[in-house]
């Protein structure tokens, strides 16, 4: 007697549980399958190339009507079903018909997840799950300037956005991570990601909040952002995320949890009912790949047959199915005290590799860009294998034991013929390599015939590279402090590959420059955002999470962890209102101590961190500002009383502190920068000792640079001297512009001016007018995005409000009676 | 009664940040990082380091702001050639959220 067989759903898990149980013993069933979907199985992960056009549904049939003909396999596609009666053991479906089962097989996969948005329900807002999507989607592509907008960034995401771009439609997607596919990628391969998208045209827009899905006449028109931002639509694609779908089994009483409860035999509660695919709950694990579902549906056939068989769990691995983008994630990838990471990057070709390993096993690996060697990392990960013996050339693949080295030079091999190396004196790579075919052999030769090098040295470090990387094992590179442990290359050389390389990002600067760490340190990350800071207002996003506490949370952290505020007075000089204002907030906080500054200024000491918003509200509504006594950036500009109260003044050297400071605030920098303006040579303000000081004269105002006060003592040297305000203001600007491009991150201008020199310094602004003022301007284009009151943006517009309250308050838990 | 608390849900924390949660047990600095992993370890080391939430994540190790000491988010230990280890409380998520063990709580008898 053949036993009956239902089988709800056909799908992947089912169509190979179908393969394996009729080929071993197709004699002693008869199968029944039922399938919602009006189709019999086909592959569904192969729905994206249909989507892109690489294949057609035929291409991606697994089962034809011939071979469920010849098997003897009943099918009713298209028909649901819709009841299992387990004490009758029947199904009954959406027709109405009842059928009896000796044993009955769940396979009804998972439905998407909607995201229940205003307007969730309206037409156009689709899934990406089946062929009716899939031909959804194409049939927008016919339609002439269509737009779209992809929910979800990660794998289903993507393939959607990328199979919809080649069908000529305009695509967003919208991702609420900080990087895309975050579950299988880093950031740094999260960045070349996004990198490739963009590239072919596709909108990414990450950390970004899906608020509502605005419709026309019952039709998806546009979704609008959390910030406001509207992206028009034609079509809305949510793919965000699977649940098992577990309706049916969930009626009929059986066991379940995230899934249908199935133990290693994959039977559940039921012991004539079995289960596979991604509807089932496997000790504590749900499934989304297909690789464990075959072994699933392996297992499956052979407790239907009566056969010992066992589901194990196994390692998964993930590729992203879009043409030119290659990436591979498998296995943990997340850091941790015993484990090390290896990390290859190959700014030229857009590679990145990432191998994590624990007690000498592989465990985790994220590739980007070349994943030729995937599959043999892959079996390393599943085979638990020992690494230790082949650990130094690992990186390279399974063809290369003793490979090459680890490449310092990538990053200016990798930069265009085109690219500016010597800002100074205009010279191009090109220039530079075309100089040393041609016969320069040294630094000093490349100086000589390019001038690339000859002026602030800045490049130098660069020119040497190109040395080497033209001669080979001729040059000998001479050593050099790099900036930490996470890179070869020294501060000058991050600093010019940044502005030539384009870099503006963390990831993307780690990433072009082959930083051998995934994401940084506490010495590299605030010096690479700061000179992207620099390089780029208006166009960088400030990492804030890579900045010291005080430039954070904009105030100076204490010994017991409260904070100081001080508020700026330009010029020193205050009013009665604005003392009012801080003995008020004093009063009303509870300051416990209030001091006058060395820098002219009023401190308010021991402030609790929670307490900071609420301070500077009070404060900017009597109209003061931060006055960053925490910042790498302008500090202070002290003035003495000057001509307006002085016998001895000769010029208002209250007035042009005020306006320098006015000018100035706000301006990030290397390190800090401090002022004064002084009303004659009997210094009152102290500008001899400052990092740019101004002496008033008769005849004008001296200009001095580079004085120091702190852990050296200098005295400041005269840069020029000049008849009229408006030209001190235009020296003092490119001064700090010319230090702010040049300096290494940590170094004060005496620093700076040690390395390159006065001479040179006076060459760039004395004695070329036209490059002063190009400075002049620089600085005064990069204040307009940095002129922008850090306290009034966090007391009143709510930035960072998580940095100020706790996340949680236990302590006023209700105690239990003894 | 379960052996652990809610204390928000992940999204609470911004990626590579950090907030404090109060206790009976003293704060708490409780750790997201680029990779969505969490950690909740003392925020002062007394005398040495901290306040912790306010230093600055890389990978699983956070740099103190004080004194530039480096920990390690998993075993609380101090890194290179500074001595010393912080207190290291056991957390994790669960769909979202962020729980934390009930010792956090000390010897208070709390009810709910
Ligand atoms: C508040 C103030 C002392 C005061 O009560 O007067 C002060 C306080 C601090 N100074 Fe200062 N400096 C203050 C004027 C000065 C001066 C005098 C001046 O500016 O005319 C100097 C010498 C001049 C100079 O900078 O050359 C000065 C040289 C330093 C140095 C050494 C800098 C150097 O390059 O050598 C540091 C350490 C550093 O920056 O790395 C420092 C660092 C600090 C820090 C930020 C230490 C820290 O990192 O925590 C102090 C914050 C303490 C706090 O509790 O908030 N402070 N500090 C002064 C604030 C001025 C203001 O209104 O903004
Ligand atoms: C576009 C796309 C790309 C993918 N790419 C990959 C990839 O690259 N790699 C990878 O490993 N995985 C990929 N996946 C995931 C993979 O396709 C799934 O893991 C796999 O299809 C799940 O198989 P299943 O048999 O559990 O469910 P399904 O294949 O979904 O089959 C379930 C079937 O049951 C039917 N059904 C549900 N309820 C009932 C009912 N009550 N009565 C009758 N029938 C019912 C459904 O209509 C469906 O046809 C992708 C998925 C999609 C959508
Ligand atoms: S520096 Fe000269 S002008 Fe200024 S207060 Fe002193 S004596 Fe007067
Ligand atoms: S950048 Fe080349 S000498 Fe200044």
């Amino acid at each position: 007697m053949k036993k009956n067989l239902i089988i709800i759903g056909a799908g992947m898990a089912s169509g190979r549980a179908l393969e394996e149980l009729l080929e071993q013993d197709g004699e002693n069933w008869n199968v029944t399958l039922f399938n919602a979907e009006p189709r019999g199985n086909y592959n569904r992960l192969m729905l994206s190339p249909v989507l892109s056009g690489e294949k057609t549904y035929e291409d991606i049939i697994t089962h034809s009507d011939a071979w469920y003909l010849e098997k003897g396999v009943s099918c009713r596609f298209g028909e649901k079903v819709f009841e299992i009666n387990r004490i009758e053991q029947t199904v009954t479906s959406e027709t109405g018909d009842v059928l009896a089962y000796d044993k009955l097989l769940i396979a009804t996969g998972s439905n998407p997840f909607i995201i229940p948005l205003p307007g969730h329900d309206l037409e156009g807002v689709i899934a990406y799950r089946d062929l009716e999507d899939t031909d959804r989607m194409i049939g927008l592509g016919e339609k002439p300037g269509a737009r779209a907008v992809v929910i979800g960034g990660g794998l289903l995401g993507l393939e959607a956005a990328a199979g919809l771009k080649a069908r000529g439609v305009d695509v967003t997607v919208v991702h609420i991570m900080d990087h895309l596919m975050e579950r299988q990628l880093d950031g740094a391969a999260g960045y070349l990601l996004r990198k490739a998208l963009t590239d072919r045209g596709i909108m990414v827009m990450c950390a970004a909040n899906s608020k509502e899905i605005l419709g026309q006449d019952g039709h998806v028109r546009a979704l609008l952002l959390d910030d406001g931002t509207e992206l028009p639509c034609d079509l809305l694609v949510m793919a965000v995320g699977i649940r098992p779908n577990t309706a049916v089994a969930q009626a009929a009483g059986l066991a379940v949890g995230k899934g249908i409860h199935v133990d290693d035999q994959m039977q559940t509660s039921d012991p004539n009912i079995l289960s596979v695919g991604e509807c089932v709950e496997h000790d504590g694990a749900v499934f989304g790949l297909v690789a464990p579902l075959y072994d699933q549906a392996k297992v499956a056939a052979k407790t239907l047959i009566g056969d010992q068989a066992a589901f194990v769990q196994k390692e998964v691995s993930t590729k992203l199915k879009v043409t030119g983008c290659d990436l591979f994630s498998a296995g943990d990838f997340a850091d941790g005290e015993t484990r090390e990471d290896i990390v290859f990057r190959d700014p030229a070709r857009g590679v990145y590799k990432r191998l994590v390993i624990e007690n000498d096993k592989l465990i985790g690996a994220v590739f980007y860009g070349d994943t030729t060697d995937s599959s043999w990392f892959f079996g390393l990960i599943k085979d638990d294998e020992d690494i230790s013996a082949m650990r130094d050339t690992l990186i390279f693949g399974p063809s290369f034991q003793g490979g090459t080295p680890l490449d310092p030079m990538a990053a200016v091999a990798a930069l265009p013929d085109d690219a500016e190396i010597c800002g100074c004196n205009g010279v191009c790579k090109q220039d530079i390599i075309t100089t040393i075919q041609n016969g320069a052999r040294t630094l000093d030769a490349v100086k000589a015939t390019s001038k690339a090098g000859s002026s602030c040295g800045g490049c130098s470090g660069l020119v040497e590279q190109l040395l080497s990387v033209t001669l080979g094992d001729e040059f000998a590179m001479p050593t050099k402090e790099t900036v930490c442990r996470c890179t070869d290359l020294s501060h000058d050389e991050v600093r010019k590959l940044i502005v030539a390389g384009g870099m503006k990002s963390m990831p993307q600067a780690m990433q072009d420059m082959n930083w051998t760490t995934p994401d940084g340190c506490h010495v590299c990350r605030p010096a690479l955002n700061y000179y992207m800071v620099c390089a780029w207002p208006g166009e960088y996003e400030d990492d804030g999470k890579s900045r010291f506490i005080n430039e954070r949370v904009h105030a100076n952290i204490q010994k017991d962890g409260t904070y100081s505020v001080v508020p700026r007075m330009l010029g020193g000089i205050t009013t009665p209102d604005e003392l009012r204002a801080i003995a008020d907030v004093a009063d009303k906080f509870k300051v416990p101590t209030v001091k006058v500054t060395g820098g002219q200024r009023i401190d308010l000491l021991g402030i609790k961190k929670q307490d900071l918003p609420a301070i500077w509200y009070d404060l900017g509504k009597a109209g003061m500002i931060s006055g960053q006594a925490y910042a790498k950036g302008l500090r202070t500009v002290k003035t003495c009383v000057g001509s307006e109260h002085c016998r001895f003044g000769t010029q208002d050297s209250t007035g042009l502190g005020i306006k320098l400071e006015d000018a100035m605030w706000g301006a990030w920098s290397p390190h800090k920068f401090k002022l004064a303006v002084t009303g004659c040579p009997r210094n009152c303000a102290e500008a001899t000792c400052k990092d740019l000081g101004i002496v008033c004269v008769d005849s004008g105002y001296q200009i001095l640079v580079g004085g120091a006060a702190g852990l050296d003592l200098l005295e400041t040297q005269l840069l020029a001297q000049v008849a009229t305000e408006e030209e001190a203001l235009e020296y003092s600007c490119a001064f700090y512009q010319l230090y702010r491009e040049g300096a290494q991150y940590l170094h004060r201008p005496y620093k700076w001016i040690r390395k390159v020199g006065l001479d040179w310094v006076k060459q760039q602004i004395v004695e070329d007018a036209k490059n002063r003022k190009a400075l002049a301007d620089r600085f005064l284009h990069s204040q307009q995005f940095y002129q922008v009151d850090p306290w009034a943006e966090r007391a009143v517009k709510g930035k960072d409000a998580h940095e100020f309250e706790p996340l949680a308050d236990l302590t006023n838990l209700p105690v239990a009676a003894e | 009664m379960s052996q652990f608390i809610d204390i928000g849900s992940v999204k609470d924390i911004p990626p590579r940040g950090a907030r404090v949660l109060r206790t009976p047990e003293g704060e708490i600095a409780v750790f997201r990082t680029a990779l969505d992993q969490v950690f909740a370890v003392d925020e002062w080391l007394p005398g040495k380091a901290g306040p912790l939430s306010n230093g600055i994540q890389h990978g699983t190790s956070v740099t103190d702001p004080m004194y530039n000491w480096v920990f390690d988010l998993h075993t609380g230990h101090a890194q290179g050639a500074d001595e010393g280890q912080i207190r290291v409380w056991d957390l994790h998520l669960r769909g979202g959220r962020i729980l934390i063990t009930r010792d956090v709580l000390g010897a208070a008898k709390v009810v709910a």
